[in-house]
């Protein structure tokens, strides 16, 4: 047996790996970046997702804005109040108030409500559905088309099409935006977790043309602005919108209104 | 032949012809993992050259230098191995230090492909056709280059199967796998421009 190929070899490898190792060590002290202890604490306090909500680019990316104090310490949409306070004890200051909100979808009108004027079997993907004739095969131009380019942009899961259109799942939503703007319609806005009542139509098309095209349409009666009595609900373009910070949740409209498009949530 | 027409041949042929994911099958972990959007696709590309190239170089040095003329050259592939592995290490470091914009881009693959076959393939192929340290920065570079291309085009493809309606059994690895044997099969068209 040639031993000393063997003894060679090994004495090579570890001469090398010391070398290296030696090499290592010191560059590492003399490459070495000073950055703020905080910074990554508070990388480490926020959820990790890098979902870009924040308009940093990844978690680290708002670390280092909020260390720097470009970033509020509530900047992260997704970890909410609690995170929020964390991030405040590592910089030493007042979180502040941060309403934990959710995603809401603003249509009802799944396929046994919403009327369809032809059928579509192209492309499954909403941005593309848009170009179709009528802003897609249902009949109402403002309704959510169903097709799941929320889903596919959220990166918790959060939503999901059933019967037709979106729906959030309210526990599992961490409120980045992402499906906000995914959604071509722009049917989807952010609100309070706590709110009760919401509109759940986007159509601004007038009263008997929504008739027409869904059974459960806003048609804008003014029912329910009558009925509220904090005064919460506007009106614009034949939609009703319930303002959620004048709003209360005594459910006034939703019981006076007729096409039950003020859902309870 | 003059140095620079064998250079060109070299690059051709280690960029296209025998293209190190297509037709010698390194790097496909990279391949198969990265390749979901164009944009990360480029990174890594951009990552994947910068590391062989740099790789060829010192392990050209290093062989040529150092393991050949005391008889080592038995011990060439771990050598290499621990060789490319710190410099990797010491990149990202230098890096991060000095050209902080460039770390940005390439900070988060450049440990993915520490221990990517490809780069020690690279060092290895020039070895074995004993090329020198010339010859080797040219065609690590042009491997590279050719990973890149491959990525990209994967990439682009990836991009657009998944408006698809892909068969259930083969959604997901199976219908990658499939787009990747297909181009591996296109890229033989290469093998009769040199």
């Amino acid at each position: 047996m040639n031993t000393t190929a063997i003894i060679t070899a090994v004495i090579v490898i570890a001469l090398l790996g010391l070398i290296l190792g030696l090499f290592l060590g010191f560059s590492a002290k003399a490459f070495h970046v000073e950055t703020d202890p905080r910074e990554e604490k508070i990388t480490g306090t926020l959820p990790g997702n890098n979902c870009g909500g924040c308009g940093y680019p990844g978690c680290s990316g708002l670390a280092a804005a909020i260390v720097a104090g470009d970033a509020p310490v509530n900047g992260c949409p997704v970890g909410g109040e609690a995170v929020a306070k964390k991030v405040a004890e590592i910089m030493g200051v007042d979180a502040g108030e941060s309403i934990r909100m959710v995603a809401f979808v603003r249509c009802a009108g799944d396929c046994e409500q919403a009327g369809r004027d032809y059928e579509y079997h192209g492309e499954q993907d909403c941005r593309m559905a848009m170009f179709l004739p009528g802003g897609g095969e249902k009949s109402c131009n403002f309704g959510c088309l169903g097709y799941g380019s929320c889903v596919s942009a959220c990166p918790f899961d959060a939503i999901h099409v059933e019967k037709g259109i979106a729906v959030v799942d309210k526990e599992a939503c961490k409120a980045c935006g992402k499906c906000v703007e995914a959604c071509p319609k722009k049917l989807i806005e952010l609100i309070p977790y706590d709110a009760k009542y919401a509109v759940a139509c986007a159509s601004k098309d007038k009263g008997p043309d929504v008739m027409k095209k869904c059974k459960t349409g806003c048609v804008g009666c003014m029912l329910c602005k009558k009925n509220c009595p904090k005064e919460a609900v506007e009106i614009a373009d034949f939609l009703a919108h319930i303002d959620q910070e004048k709003c209360e949740g005594c459910g006034a409209c939703a019981e006076k209104c007729p096409k039950k498009v003020i859902v309870k949530l | 032949m003059s140095t620079l027409s064998e250079l060109l041949i070299i690059a051709i042929g280690s960029a296209l012809v025998s293209n190190v994911v297509l037709s010698q099958f390194y790097g496909l972990c990279p391949f198969l993992g990265v390749s979901k959007q164009l944009k990360t696709a480029g990174g890594m590309g951009v990552a994947v050259i910068f590391v062989i190239t740099l790789a060829s170089l010192v392990s050209a040095l290093i062989y040529q230098f150092l393991l050949a003329p005391f008889g080592l050259d038995y011990l060439k592939t771990i050598v290499f191995i621990l060789v490319i592995a710190a410099l990797v290490q010491f990149v990202e470091m230098f890096l991060k230090k000095n050209v902080p914009s460039l770390y940005q881009s390439l900070g988060v693959y450049l440990p993915l492909i520490t221990t990517n076959c490809a780069v020690l393939g690279t060092a290895l192929t020039n070895v074995q056709e004993e090329y020198n340290v010339l010859y080797a920065v040219v065609n690590g570079f042009a491997t590279a280059a050719g990973f890149a291309i491959a990525i990209c085009i994967l990439a682009g493809i990836r991009e657009k199967m998944r408006y698809n309606n892909v068969p259930k059994a083969f959604q997901g690895m199976p219908i990658v796998l499939v787009t990747a044997g297909l181009m591996a099969i296109a890229f033989c068209g290469f093998s009769g421009l040199l």
